[in-house]
């Protein structure tokens, strides 16, 4: 009689509300009695935590713009998240965290110099159409963030491509691309029109001295949050490790004038440039923190390393022989479709049952 | 009368063949862009749909039921090349920006499947009131679609900018546009049906 009682409680109230009511001194539940201090809310704030110095980073390299995308970015997708579980009599989670990373992860994702709107629609497909849609936090099936970027990259390309370079380019570095007044190329679309990428030296790419993203420029800063994420234990090295594995090797095998690239020759292959690839783009950003997504990426360690290995295929083959220049946002969503799939095949036997 | 005008009138929001049968989605992806489109695919649609239903249910005591699939495809058949070649003859602008949509008609599955759902079992003039509504309905959710498409895609609405300044966002007139804009469609009209339920 007891126990159906504890059972018919308000699932509201928490257990510490029980205890400091003083209607019920003894608690009788179910293992695990000894847990973690830890929420889904908490990882979420942690991992916002750990992309500030990439932040900092970006606004330092391609100045204040950065910093209103940034803003704009986030308080949009807040708002959107409130009046979208407002509308869908939904329980209002906004601070839990996981809408602040959305809009933060999508202002990463996008040129320093954009016109306002372009963070705020972003974040509202993001929030709207990648995550409430499917049900809120848990149910999407695509990484918010990126839906929101594939989005905007499919509807504007016109700004989502022109890249302004960076304000510190030749105060002591050696000087980036050829820019004229404000815009540049990013390094990887340099390539991919088949410029000579002499003058931007692996140390530049590695301090975020370039054109690109507001985030995902600062390596250094990049793997200074990764690492805290690894130290706390929020994000295995499968994903991310096996991700940069296959995109450098990928890039060294059939690098610019590698295997199957035209003119086919005798000796050719295995000379790719791939400590560029790695460097270049977004792909350190997306691999430590968008392909770690827990919601949108496999639950088993095998399906990790499964998930790691095909975007790392992809990215290379669509930087390789693609028609866009960089292909993270793309390679991490076409590997989050195919993660039901991977979890069926990956999951691990049931104790005691062939 | 009243059983006819509810004949006409299912089509267009009971048993709108775009948003509640879900039939016909080919050509609603493909020519939605712009709502001069819709329009024509509807007209022609409805064309079709409303002499197919009518022969069909004509002639549904003669044709032997084995074989009724193929009979009703060269009724259909002979409507969509009477469309085809009308819209050649008078609008071939038109024409050209439909394409193979025009004669693909014939394996539209609303013309089809109200032929097999409905016609062969009904009068001529319940079909012929229910093959108009079901034309209307699905003229209208072209609209629809197309215009917010069309909107939102290239700023325009049959051919007129609205409002100055606004950056269309060009993946609504692209293929992906129309899954999206028609997904979002069904949910929206979906909830309105639950809640009045």
């Amino acid at each position: 009689m007891n126990n159906q009682e504890e059972f018919r409680r308000d699932p509201e109230e928490t257990q510490e509300q029980k205890l400091h009511s003083g209607k019920n001194k003894l608690i009788v539940s179910f293992s695990p009695h000894l847990h973690k201090d830890e929420s889904v809310s908490k990882i979420m704030w942690m991992v916002v935590i750990s992309l500030i110095p990439a932040g900092v980073a970006g606004i330092f390299i391609f100045g204040q713009g950065a910093l209103w995308v940034i803003l704009l970015g986030i308080v949009a997708a807040l708002i959107t998240e409130w009046i979208v579980q407002l509308f869908a009599k939904r329980r209002v989670s906004v601070l839990d965290g996981s809408a602040f990373l959305t809009g933060l992860l999508l202002a990463y994702n996008l040129p320093p110099k954009v016109p306002f709107w372009l963070p705020i629609v972003g974040s509202v497909f993001a929030i709207a159409i990648g995550k409430q849609v499917f049900g809120g936090l848990g149910q999407n099936i695509f990484n918010p963030a990126l839906t929101g970027r594939v989005f905007l990259m499919a509807s504007w390309p016109k700004y989502m491509t022109t890249f302004t370079s960076p304000l510190l380019a030749g105060a002591g570095f050696t000087k980036p691309l050829n820019y004229d007044a404000i815009t540049s190329a990013t390094p990887l679309a340099a390539l991919k029109e088949g410029k000579v990428l002499e003058h931007i030296s692996h140390w530049n790419l590695f301090w975020g001295i370039r054109g690109g993203c507001i985030g995902e420029v600062c390596i250094f800063a990049l793997l200074l949050g990764a690492l805290f994420l690894f130290i706390r234990g929020y994000i295995s090295w499968h994903i991310p490790i096996t991700y940069i594995f296959a995109v450098g090797l990928f890039t060294y095998v059939f690098g610019p004038k590698g295997l199957f690239t035209p003119p086919l020759r005798a000796g050719a292959g295995f000379s790719g440039d791939w400590l560029f690839h790695i460097l270049s783009g977004g792909l350190i950003l997306g691999a430590f923190f968008m392909a770690t997504d827990y919601v949108t990426t496999p639950l088993t360690r095998k399906g990790q390393i499964i998930f790691g290995i095909g975007c790392g295929l992809i990215t290379a083959i669509i930087r390789l022989w693609g028609g866009y220049p960089e292909g993270v946002s793309y390679a991490i969503l076409m590997m989050n479709a195919a993660t039901p799939i991977i979890d069926r095949y990956t999951k691990s036997r049931i104790y005691g049952t062939r | 009368m009243k059983k006819y005008f509810y004949e006409f009138l299912k089509g267009i929001i009971k048993e709108n063949p775009t948003f509640v049968l879900v039939l016909g989605l080919c050509p609603t992806l493909a020519v939605s862009v712009s709502v001069i489109n819709g329009i024509g695919m509807g007209i022609a649609a409805t064309f079709v749909l409303l002499g197919s239903n009518v022969i069909i249910s004509l002639i549904k005591n003669i044709i032997p039921d084995r074989i009724r699939i193929p009979c009703f495809i060269v009724v259909i058949a002979t409507f969509v090349t009477i469309t085809e070649m009308m819209m050649k003859a008078y609008s071939p602008v038109l024409d050209r920006a439909l394409g193979i949509y025009v004669p693909l008609i014939v394996v539209n599955c609303i013309v089809l499947g109200r032929a097999e759902a409905y016609a062969q079992k009904q009068t001529v003039l319940n079909s012929l009131f229910d093959g108009l509504g079901m034309g209307v309905g699905f003229t209208l959710a072209l609209i629809l679609i197309s215009g917010i498409r069309e909107f939102l895609g290239a700023g325009k609405i049959l051919g007129h900018t609205l409002v100055k300044g606004f950056q269309p966002a060009f993946v609504l007139g692209m293929p992906s546009g129309a899954l999206l804009v028609i997904g979002l469609l069904l949910g929206f009209f979906n909830v309105l049906k639950n809640r009045r339920e």
